[in-house]
């Protein structure tokens, strides 16, 4: 269990911050003020759904993977992420 | 307990073992009572889980010290057992034949073969979603979704919310996302105010459950509950802005930044349907002693129907102790299974849902949010199996777990049938994995 209070450093869209140690991707980019994870095949935002692991609507890049599901994935040390929605 | 985490994308190791007794899928409550039982037996047990940790939904956590005092007390014993616990890895797979169990995992995007003699389904159960205009909106969340994302450490501080559904799940997020410093402006149950209020005295003979019920209501006061009235839409640009409830006669928007919304839970079927166990009513038939329709498969929990965490605690007991090799399990634990499935049946009839929600989708609506098919695609003369070939509906990479529920409901289409892998993988686990499970129950040539 990290300590509380503990950070590590991620990339988000080309963004390097501190987010709290222990959280999941999905937790650390709506913290961030990410609306739109990624964007449907029509073109929508899309943002988590159901929070573990179903909907796959959370879906992003992460460390070079495409579509690993964010509320799945702890974040780590040194994480570069990428949503859909990246300029 | 031996822990065997491996949650990050970079340079997975290999399982320390590719061969136990058993392996359980899902450590929520049922799946630990399963482990525990059947390490308790002396046998060599591995548990797998899609999450973080321990504890599935119910019992989700950052900092133990956060759960209840049940659930503390089994996660130490499964840290006490010799059970074998891997998280961060999806089973998407599986082979079986007489006596032998081999399934295929993904972790961090590689695929393994892990084999066993039995297998325990305890997959849990995810929310039931009904579509209706604007719920593709980013703010929109499950009841049970908003709960996951608070305790993965997502902050609702300040934020306006609306939680609007169905099912004893809202008091406790209600109770949750006041405590985490969430405006709540209303909290709404479509069910009517006659049947929760059956449902509430029908609750007398556990009293326990009435005190919890008296302390979550307490812990959003300030905010109006109201039964007998749901959501009809949502509006907004990028995101949420605003909502729309009614209770059939007057409507009326309000603005907010999150809306919660769910009816009720739907078991996870696909692993013990993908096996070829037999299913009724949507939910694993198993017998007596938890084992499923598939001989040396057993299933605990909500798969079999939603009971709660005592159910799933007896069952996965039972069903560890049996898939262990026992000849019998005590009769307190299989009364306890009872007490709970019986209990059961009284809540699914106090949240039934009212035909307005079911018909809450406009033809415009989109019902599959994977491939974005509006429900004027839709004919209600089809199968889900049609809707599949004609537009793609339940064929993106949620496979219809959020869509097949939805569309059961809206025009009664019995689920389609599953087919491996049971969840997107990547190609090398596609490629290899399932034949190498095939290969390793082939006894091989001397």
């Amino acid at each position: 269990m990290p300590d509380a209070g503990a950070t590590v450093s991620i990339v988000a869209d080309g963004r390097r911050v501190r987010v709290p140690a222990g959280t999941t991707v999905a937790s650390a980019l709506l913290d961030l003020g990410v609306t739109a994870f990624r964007r449907s095949v029509s073109g929508t935002p899309r943002a988590p759904l159901c929070g573990m692991g179903v909907c796959f609507e959370c879906r992003v890049s992460i460390d070079g993977q495409a579509h690993r599901r964010a509320c799945l994935v702890p974040v780590a040390d040194g994480m570069t992420i990428v949503t859909g929605d990246a300029p | 307990m031996v822990r065997h985490h491996e949650p990050g994308p970079r340079a997975p190791r290999p399982f320390p073992y590719d061969r136990v007794d058993v392996i359980v899928v899902g450590a929520g409550p049922a799946g630990i009572a399963a482990a525990v039982a059947v390490a308790e037996q002396g046998r060599r047990v591995l548990v797998l889980d899609e999450g973080l940790d321990v504890g599935g939904q119910i019992w989700r956590h950052r900092d133990r010290s956060h759960v209840p005092q049940i659930a503390r007390r089994w996660f130490a014993r499964l840290d006490e057992s010799s059970a074998i616990v891997s998280c961060g890895v999806s089973v998407v797979d599986l082979r079986h034949d007489d006596g032998a169990v081999a399934v295929v995992a993904e972790r961090a995007g590689e695929g393994h073969v892990l084999r066993a003699s039995r297998l325990i389904i305890a997959t849990g159960a995810r929310e039931r979603f009904v579509p209706f205009p604007g719920w593709t909106l980013p703010g929109v969340y499950g009841i049970g979704g908003a709960q996951a994302l608070l305790k993965q450490g997502t902050s609702f501080a300040g934020r306006r919310v609306i939680i609007a559904g169905s099912g004893p799940l809202i008091l406790p997020a209600a109770a949750s996302l006041a405590a985490a410093g969430a405006r709540l402006a209303l909290v709404a149950e479509q069910a009517p105010p006659p049947a929760v209020r059956r449902f509430a005295l029908g609750l007398w003979r556990r009293p326990a459950l009435i005190a919890q019920a008296a302390r979550y209501r307490l812990a959003f006061a300030g905010t109006p509950y109201r039964t007998g009235q749901w959501v009809t839409r949502a509006d907004g640009d990028d995101r949420l802005r605003s909502v729309t409830i009614t209770d059939g006669r007057r409507t009326r928007t309000i603005a907010c930044d999150v809306l919660c919304t769910g009816y009720g839970l739907v078991p996870n079927t696909e692993l013990a349907r993908l096996a070829g166990c037999e299913t009724a009513n949507g939910a694993v038939v198993t017998d007596g002693r938890q084992q499923t329709t598939v001989p040396g498969i057993f299933a605990a929990g909500e798969p079999l129907g939603i009971a709660g965490v005592d159910a799933a605690l007896a069952e996965g007991e039972i069903a560890g102790r049996y898939a262990a090799g026992a000849v019998s399990v005590p009769a307190a634990v299989v009364a306890q299974r009872d007490r709970a499935r019986a209990a059961a049946l009284a809540l699914e009839a106090a949240f039934a849902l009212r035909p307005d929600v079911r018909a809450l989708a406009e033809p415009d609506t989109i019902v599959c949010r994977c491939e974005d098919v509006p429900l004027s695609a839709l004919d209600p003369a089809w199968s889900a199996r049609e809707a599949k070939l004609y537009t793609r509906a339940g064929m993106g990479p949620c496979q219809g777990r959020i869509c097949g529920a939805a569309l059961e409901h809206r025009f009664g289409w019995p689920r389609d049938t599953v087919r491996p892998p049971i969840l997107p993988v990547s190609l090398s686990t596609v490629l290899h994995a399932p034949s190498a499970a095939s290969a390793s129950l082939t006894p091989s040539a001397p």
